[in-house]
Parts: structure tokens; C-alpha cells; sequence
């Protein structure tokens, strides 16, 4: 009852945490999303380079959220940069993998009747490649906004705002309602994200590959 | 120069909390296993109870870490227990789903095999299905094991000790040398582990195949 008296009584607190969490993920994915497809792109083009790019953002993808932190916070300081920095990094490996497998793996008859249809490399990519990869590479934007969110919560710690500051403070103080308030909209935010990417991918599946 | 200097002089406490770290994750990840791989069998046993299993573990894994350990002190409240019980919950859902998949896609025709030369439910399990799936349960291992070193960075923060509280102390005083203190180590740690693990994997699958 407490906890539900806490919500109510912090209704605005929790809501403006909530869009600043919303906020934080949805910049760090479009970055994320921007970057991580066009090197997943490259490297298609440039097959060599895919091992050992993908094996840096794994690498990259390894370390600890918070031991991320502490190694850019020493040069770039606290609060938005940083966040937004160790979110980008993390997102990519999702990223440049689907897009990579998702372009790679495209039928190769598909392949064929686009290059007998005389396109060039760039209509290719816009119209044959990129669009039968799209479900795969949404899968990785979907894995990419979940992970976000669920690093954003700590980003609190540096300065970031967003519903990890609830906890946080809630830990500190032990202060139970407070944990609830900022664990409990995450979570369903979490999991809210998922479910929603589950939605456009079924959605966006040319109606030709769907089972 | 400054840095290494700093680290020199505090390689003792560096130790201890490494030492320290790995010994929360070790405990948590040997907690995983033994809940994870047995429930992974079972349910491939009861093929509907899979269903609602591996789709609670999928949901369970986009769960934010820190709302797990927020929501474990109001339970268990503070200190190595309620740690190890947060990373615990984190690191059974990769192995449950690898144990499972790993298992399920087991080529029927090796059962059958199997079968055929007589084996009972159990020598099946130990002798065909569990070898030949051991790679991918081995995967679900890895993921929990580098899960459990980044989650034991967060449990510092209710007092379960390690390299999570130099850096959450290097925050707090904003002091670069401590930061960088804790963060090079966790960050090695935890590459460390990945890096062996896949190694292993990578041998047991080749074992597999021959």
C-alpha cells in the first residue's frame, strides 16, 4: 500500500525520470542505429575487415557498464557524454552483426535477378539488400534499445537522470518505496520496448519471407 | 606516469578486490549452473512447460540489472547473500535457454541410434544428449559468467564487496587514478573470462564434431 501511496504522492517525479530515461534510449539508439548499420554496410563490401571489427565490438561489448564509466569519465567527464558514449559503444555490436548477417545471408537467387536486372551497387542496396535485411537488422536496433535502457538506469549514477536515480537514492537511503518506484516503470519499460520491437518486426517483414 | 604510480601503491587493495570479485561471480555462476542445467533438462522433458519457461527467461533477461538488485534488497536486503542471489537470477536465463536449445536440437537420428543400442532414458541424457550439446550449454555459461562479473560491479553497491567499489568511490570523489584503478582491472576481468570461455567453447565444439 505504501508503495502505491509513493507512486501516487511522486507521480510527476517518476513521470519526468520515465521521459528522461525514454529520452536518453531513443537519442542513443538513432545514434547507435546510424552508425552501427553503415559499418555493418562497409563491411559487406569489404569482407576482410568483418572479423576483426565485429571482434573489437565484442570486445567493446565485454566490459562491465560501470568499469565503462569509470574509464570515460576521467577524460570526458560525467552526465550526458558519457552516457551517451558507453551506450553507443555497447549497441554496436547488435548493430554491425545483423546488419552484417542480415545482408550477407539474402538468398543468392535474390541476389542474381537484382544484378540481372542491371542495378547498380547503390540500387542494389537500397532496393534488394537493405530491405530483405531489415527484420534482422531491427532484431539488432531491438536488442540494442533494450540493452540501453537497462545501462541508462546506471548511467544515474553519473549525472545522467532517468529512473536509475530513483534507485539509487533508494539504496542509499533504504528506502524501499523509492527502489519500487524507479525498478518497477524500467522494468516494464524494458520489457514494454521489447514486446513493441516484436510488433514492427512482424510488421516490417516483406509479406514475401513471412512464414 | 602519475596513474601507474597511484595503481603501484594500491596494487594490495586491487588484489583483494579482484580476488574478491571473482570469488562473488565464481559462486554465482557455480549457483547458475546447478539450478540451470537440471530445470534445462527437465523441460525439455515437458515440452509445454518449455514454452512458458523459455519465454519467461526471455522476458526475465530484459529486466535492467540494477532494478534485479534494487528489487532484492526490500527481500533479502544487503550484504553478500542478496548479491549472489541478484547474479544468480541473472545468470540462470542465458543457460536454462542454451541447456534447452542446445539439447532440443540434438539430431533425432543420433537418439534413435541410441535407442537402438539399448540406452534407458538416462544413458541417452549423460552418453548422447548432454555431450553432444555441451558446447552450446557451455555458451549459456559464458554469457552468465561475463553477466555475473558486470553485475558484481553493481553489488558493491549493496555491500558485497569487490572492484564495483573502487569505482563507485572513484565517482563519488571524483578522483581519475581511483577510477581508472577499477575500472582497468573489472574491464580485463571481464574480457579475461570471455576470451578463455570462448576458447573452451571453441574446443569442445570441435570435440563435438569429431
Amino acid at each position: 500500500m505504501s508503495i502505491l501511496a509513493y507512486f501516487v504522492k511522486n507521480q510527476a517525479l517518476i513521470l519526468k525520470l520515465t521521459l528522461e530515461h525514454i529520452e536518453i534510449t531513443v537519442i542513443a539508439v538513432s545514434i547507435s542505429t546510424l552508425i552501427g548499420v553503415i559499418i555493418g554496410i562497409l563491411i559487406t563490401r569489404y569482407k576482410r575487415a568483418a572479423t576483426p571489427v565485429i571482434g573489437i565490438a565484442g570486445i567493446l561489448y565485454t566490459i562491465p557498464s560501470l568499469a565503462l564509466f569509470g574509464m570515460l569519465i576521467p577524460f570526458i567527464g560525467i552526465g550526458l557524454k558519457p552516457t551517451l558514449i558507453a551506450l553507443i559503444l555497447y549497441s554496436q555490436l547488435a548493430l554491425i552483426r545483423n546488419t552484417f548477417v542480415g545482408i550477407t545471408h539474402i538468398d543468392p537467387s535474390i541476389r542474381e535477378a537484382g544484378r540481372g536486372m542491371g542495378m547498380s551497387s547503390w540500387q542494389f542496396l537500397r532496393m534488394v539488400e537493405l530491405p530483405v535485411a531489415l527484420p534482422v537488422i531491427m532484431a539488432g536496433i531491438r536488442t540494442a534499445a533494450v540493452m540501453n535502457i537497462g545501462t541508462a538506469t546506471i548511467a544515474a549514477y553519473i549525472g545522467a537522470g532517468g529512473l536509475g536515480w530513483l534507485i539509487f537514492r533508494g539504496i542509499a537511503s533504504v528506502n524501499t518505496e523509492q527502489i519500487v518506484a524507479g525498478a518497477l516503470p524500467v522494468t516494464l519499460l524494458a520489457i514494454g520496448v521489447d514486446y513493441l520491437f516484436v510488433l514492427l518486426e512482424r510488421y516490417l517483414t516483406p509479406s514475401g519471407l513471412r512464414h | 606516469m602519475d596513474f601507474l604510480l597511484y595503481f603501484f601503491e594500491r596494487r594490495e587493495i586491487v588484489l583483494s578486490s579482484t580476488l574478491r570479485h571473482v570469488e562473488v561471480s565464481l559462486i554465482a555462476v557455480v549457483l547458475s549452473v546447478a539450478i540451470a542445467v537440471p530445470l534445462g533438462i527437465l523441460i525439455t522433458r515437458y515440452r509445454k512447460m518449455a514454452h512458458v519457461v523459455v519465454n519467461s527467461a526471455n522476458i526475465g533477461q530484459t529486466v535492467p540489472s540494477l532494478a534485479i538488485l534494487g528489487m532484492v534488497i526490500p527481500i533479502l536486503g544487503i550484504g553478500l547473500k542478496p548479491a549472489v542471489f541478484a547474479l544468480v537470477l541473472r545468470g540462470v536465463l542465458p543457460i536454462i535457454n542454451n541447456t534447452y536449445s542446445g539439447i532440443v536440437n540434438v539430431d533425432r537420428s543420433v537418439i534413435e541410434a541410441g535407442r537402438g543400442m539399448g540406452m534407458k532414458n538416462r544413458q541417452i541424457l549423460t552418453l548422447v544428449e548432454l555431450p553432444l550439446s555441451f558446447p552450446v550449454i557451455m555458451a549459456g555459461i559464458r554469457t552468465a559468467t561475463v553477466l555475473s562479473i558486470s553485475v558484481a560491479t553493481l553489488a558493491a553497491l549493496i555491500g558485497a564487496g569487490g572492484l564495483g567499489d573502487l569505482i563507485f568511490q572513484g565517482i563519488v570523489m571524483a578522483d581519475r587514478n581511483l577510477l581508472l584503478t577499477g575500472s582497468i582491472p573489472t574491464a580485463i576481468l571481464a574480457i579475461a573470462a570471455d576470451l578463455i570461455l570462448g576458447g573452451v567453447e571453441k574446443r569442445l565444439r570441435r570435440g563435438a564434431v569429431q
